[in-house]
């Protein structure tokens, strides 16, 4: 039976495929999560159901963008250097030192009217992130050091920076929390009327919508295609290899840096000890199944987002909060397992 | 061979397709033991998808494979290792880091744990020394030639036990001494039993080699013939079809990878001509070991070739380049090209063809000597200065350093003018001009093309090279440096090809033609220059030289300049 089914090639996936898979796909994995969920003495339909409630009421969906935001611009971060054969693991250590940045310029910078101390805060916690991603960028552009590895050592060197500052000389006074005090409020990015949600989600469309005419529209883009399709046609056509190398890595910085910015001006309004919590590695599985493209990167950061906050919730059930984490890996593995569905189909075996 | 024998191979209907082309349909071929097939027929007529499919690479849609009497069921290439069935690929599937003998028993069904070295090269020199395949088992792969490499492949299917060889374009890289002895030793092992089929496009090389012949064309076998029963004149109608009935075929528009192109009268007729001339060349011309293949020889002598050649346009001065391994590949090259003039580099592939037109178009940097292009100094230039000078290149890899495959035709028309005001805005790509030239060049050039969004891997190779020199030649380079430009073509884009080149000699651009078919040199170009081993062995103008002192020079004699 099995020895007569086999796989073929397709020749073309249509539209509807293309969605219809990583749904399909991630509803099994929701499925199997039930399974290990059932295995340590949980219902899965009560806590699956308790997941749904959390997030369908309003103020779950306020805070799962609010949760979604950092992840939608590490998401960002990461596609970005992937469109170019860059990967950028280090998208954590960049949003560190990216709010660093933005927290230093904020509390100890000079003060200026509030829109243009905001849009410093802007600024820097984009330099931040690129400075963060320039330490790996510029050995890979000049001798090919493997930029995986570095990027990843990095977070390491950042989030210890990042907790020296915060138990340390940036700590807020009289406090239990390994946290720095808030920024005035004046520095505070408006909500967006009375909805909750703060107007900093706009800057992170507006910079997903950029992204995608940048790849689709731009002659950068048009060069960072063929860089990584090809390096050898793109050396041939007369580019420089090594500085979109740097500028591309610099500028995937200088996104996931933006998550510092967006916490510090939009939503918690100070830096805390490991703030980023893995937000770049959640980037990664982000713009895996967001398959790149930037304006998926949002909608799967707000997916992820919801995730992590109903997670929370079903902590009053019992259930530990790691839950989000496990299914999250379970989402990624399923999903890429149903990628192979949409490039082989199988069929009877012809006689 | 023996008619009355049983096929050892038998290919019964076989029909495979890839989405709306159709590779192969309805195909049958029959291969006896003792006897050297060839398949004959442009590029994506079908023939390595047929070999693919006996090989376990690709599945058959439909049909039967009888071996040995037994229908078959071959569902990977390790299924057809197992009943005998080996190829060498055109691109040779060795590991460079090892050596010779290790790389045989990489493929080799007898592994033990431990390596036994004495007894794998002692089995090695016996299986070299039985078919005359000269190898050191010790040797290190990255350290042989290509013709070496050839050998060392064929082994590696003797010694798997392999009852049927299949070699794809086996001469392609080799130099007319070197194809002849691998002809040799493949009758060697016909003769010895073995049924040998090779895939090829030389049509001289096959009626000279080959016992019989299947002629294949848009998938299908258009002719089958003993080689005796075979002339220039029959393969061509085979290989090419009759193209003078150009509404008819027009008509059947389905196949656009491997349909034909519907070609003129006069043209059709020139073709015919030249390959008439060129068997008459061929049987006439008493030149050992040269492949008589192109018609083109012919059709270029038949020309006359002459045109006035203007100033010089490219001068080369003591020029030496390192190769990618950082050895010296090229050393003191000097030489000059003059407007319209068509200078030919002849040599053996691996003697620094590549090196040097890299060197030239800008790609490789040069380690000493001096690069003028109309008396400007470029030796330290970039890459996009050559370009914006006017040096057009196409290169030896056309498929991964002049095009980028999995882009569009209208992503790769602006590879190296995406920044030109006509392509760009503020950084804004201008995807209508885009679009514009895109179709004009389809026009102009008759490039067939699925759509010019889809990527341009999915094109053949003919129209490939020709989007390729559509992009070159728009510009008007004052210099085109054309590295191997019709290997591996159909003879109809190939003579497209050659057709462009002339054009554009004609328009005053200074040519340099690299290519390894001596009759392609001579038919195209007015002066050749020898590379061996990185050095310019001479320069001679076409008219005061031969095959045989070209071919001299090849093997590294020098000889005085005259």
């Amino acid at each position: 039976m099995i020895r007569n089914l086999r796989f073929r090639k397709r020749n073309s996936v249509s539209m509807a495929r293309r969605i219809l898979t990583p749904v399909i796909f991630v509803l099994l994995a929701f499925v199997f999560c039930g399974f290990l969920l059932a295995a340590v003495g949980s219902n899965p339909l009560a806590v699956y159901a308790r997941m749904m409630k959390t997030v369908c009421s309003y103020s779950g969906l306020t805070r799962s963008i609010e949760a979604g935001i950092p992840l939608m611009l590490t998401g960002l971060a990461v596609s970005f250097g992937y469109r170019m054969n860059l990967n950028n693991i280090g998208a954590d250590g960049q949003y560190a030192l990216g709010s660093l940045f933005c927290i230093g310029f904020a509390l100890y910078g000079p003060v200026m009217p509030a829109p243009l101390k905001i849009l410093c805060m802007f600024l820097v916690s984009m330099l931040g992130g690129a400075l963060a991603a320039l330490i790996a960028a510029f050995p890979k552009a000049k001798w090919g050091v493997n930029e995986t590895i570095l990027t990843m050592m990095l977070n390491y060197i950042f989030l210890y920076v990042m907790d020296f500052l915060m138990y340390g000389p940036w700590k807020e006074r009289n406090q239990m929390v390994a946290q720095t005090r808030a920024i005035r409020e004046k520095y505070w990015l408006p909500d967006l009327g009375s909805s909750g949600i703060n107007s900093v989600l706009l800057v992170v469309i507006a910079i997903a919508v950029l992204l995608y005419f940048f790849h689709t529209r731009t002659t950068w883009g048009y060069e960072m295609e063929v860089i990584r399709q090809s390096p050898r046609a793109a050396q041939y056509a007369g580019m420089s290899v090594a500085k979109a190398t740097l500028l591309v890595l610099c500028a995937s910085g200088a996104i996931a840096g933006l998550a510092g910015f967006a916490q510090v001006a939009g939503i918690i309004h100070r830096v805390q000890a490991n703030l980023p919590n893995g937000a770049g590695y959640t980037g990664i599985v982000i713009a895996f199944l967001a398959g790149l493209n930037p304006l998926v990167v949002l909608l799967v950061g707000f997916l992820f987002g919801a995730l992590q906050i109903s997670a929370v919730a079903v902590q009053l059930i019992g259930v530990p909060s790691q839950v989000a984490t496990m299914i999250q890996g379970t989402i990624m593995l399923f999903v890429v397992a149903g990628e192979f569905f949409n490039r082989y189909e199988l069929v009877g075996r012809k006689k | 061979m023996k008619k009355e024998m049983d096929p050892v191979l038998q290919m019964k209907h076989i029909t495979k397709t890839f989405g709306s082309v159709t590779a192969n349909r309805d195909v049958d071929l029959s291969v006896y033991s003792g006897e050297i097939h060839a398949l004959l027929g442009e590029n994506g007529a079908g023939k390595s998808t047929l070999m693919n499919i006996l090989t376990g690479i690709y599945r058959p849609d439909g049909g039967e494979i009888w071996y040995k009497g037994q229908k078959r069921d071959i569902h990977s290439p390790k299924d057809a290792v197992a009943l005998g069935i080996g190829m060498v690929h055109q691109h040779f599937r060795l590991i460079p880091t090892l050596t010779v003998a290790e790389n045989v028993y990489l493929y080799s069904g007898k592994k033990s744990f431990f390596l036994n070295r004495d007894k794998m090269e002692k089995e090695i020199r016996e299986c070299s020394g039985q078919y005359n395949l000269q190898v050191t088992p010790e040797a290190y792969v990255w350290q042989l030639s290509v013709g070496e490499q050839q050998r060392v492949e064929i082994i590696k299917l003797l010694h798997q036990g392999a009852e049927v060889l299949i070699l794809d374009e086996p001469s392609a890289v080799l130099t007319p001494q070197e194809a002849q002895s691998m002809f040799d030793t493949l009758r060697k092992m016909a003769d010895s039993g073995k049924a040998v089929i090779v895939i090829s496009h030389k049509m001289n090389e096959v009626m000279k080699n080959a016992d019989r012949i299947t002629v294949l064309k848009n998938g299908r076998v258009e002719d089958t013939m003993p080689a005796s029963e075979a002339d220039v004149e029959r393969l061509t109608r085979g290989i090419v079809g009759d193209r003078t009935l150009p509404e008819q075929e027009r008509g059947q528009n389905s196949e656009p990878e491997t349909e034909q192109r519907p070609v003129q009268d006069p043209e059709q007729e020139a073709r015919k001509e030249a390959a008439k001339a060129g068997l008459q060349t061929s049987s006439e011309e008493p030149v050992q070991g040269l492949r008589q293949t192109s018609p083109a020889a012919a059709e270029g002598a038949a020309q006359g070739q002459k045109h006035v050649c203007g100033e010089e346009v490219f001068f080369m001065e003591e020029v030496s380049a390192k190769n990618d391994r950082g050895l010296p590949a090229l050393k003191k090259i000097t030489l000059s090209v003059r407007a319209g003039e068509i200078f030919g580099i002849a040599g053996v592939a691996g003697n620094g063809q590549r090196e040097l037109s890299e060197v030239i178009a800008g790609l490789r940097p040069v380690t000493e000597g001096k690069i003028l292009l109309s008396g400007k100094d470029l030796s330290k230039a970039a890459m996009k200065q050559h370009i914006q000078e006017g040096i057009a290149f196409i290169p030896e890899d056309r498929l991964q350093t002049g095009l980028v495959p999995e882009l569009t035709f209208t992503e790769n028309i602006i590879l190296k003018s995406y920044e030109s005001d006509r392509y760009s805005r503020r950084g804004i790509l201008q995807k209508q001009n885009m679009r514009d030239d895109a179709k004009t060049y389809a026009g102009q050039f008759d490039i067939r093309h699925g759509g010019l969004d889809l990527p341009v891997g999915l094109m053949s190779g003919g129209n490939q090279q020709k989007l390729l020199f559509a992009r070159e030649v728009s510009g008007d380079p004052r210099l085109i440096v054309a590295a191997y430009p019709v290997r591996g073509l159909d003879i109809g884009a190939a003579e497209s090809i050659r057709k462009i080149l002339r054009q554009q000699s004609r328009r005053g651009a200074a040519v340099v033609f690299i290519s390894e078919e001596l009759e392609e040199i001579f038919a195209m170009c007015d002066r050749v220059g020898v590379l061996c081993d990185g050095e310019l062995m001479g320069i001679r103008a076409i008219e005061e030289t031969d095959f045989q002192e070209i071919g001299r020079m090849m093997s590294g004699e020098r000889e005085e300049t005259k």
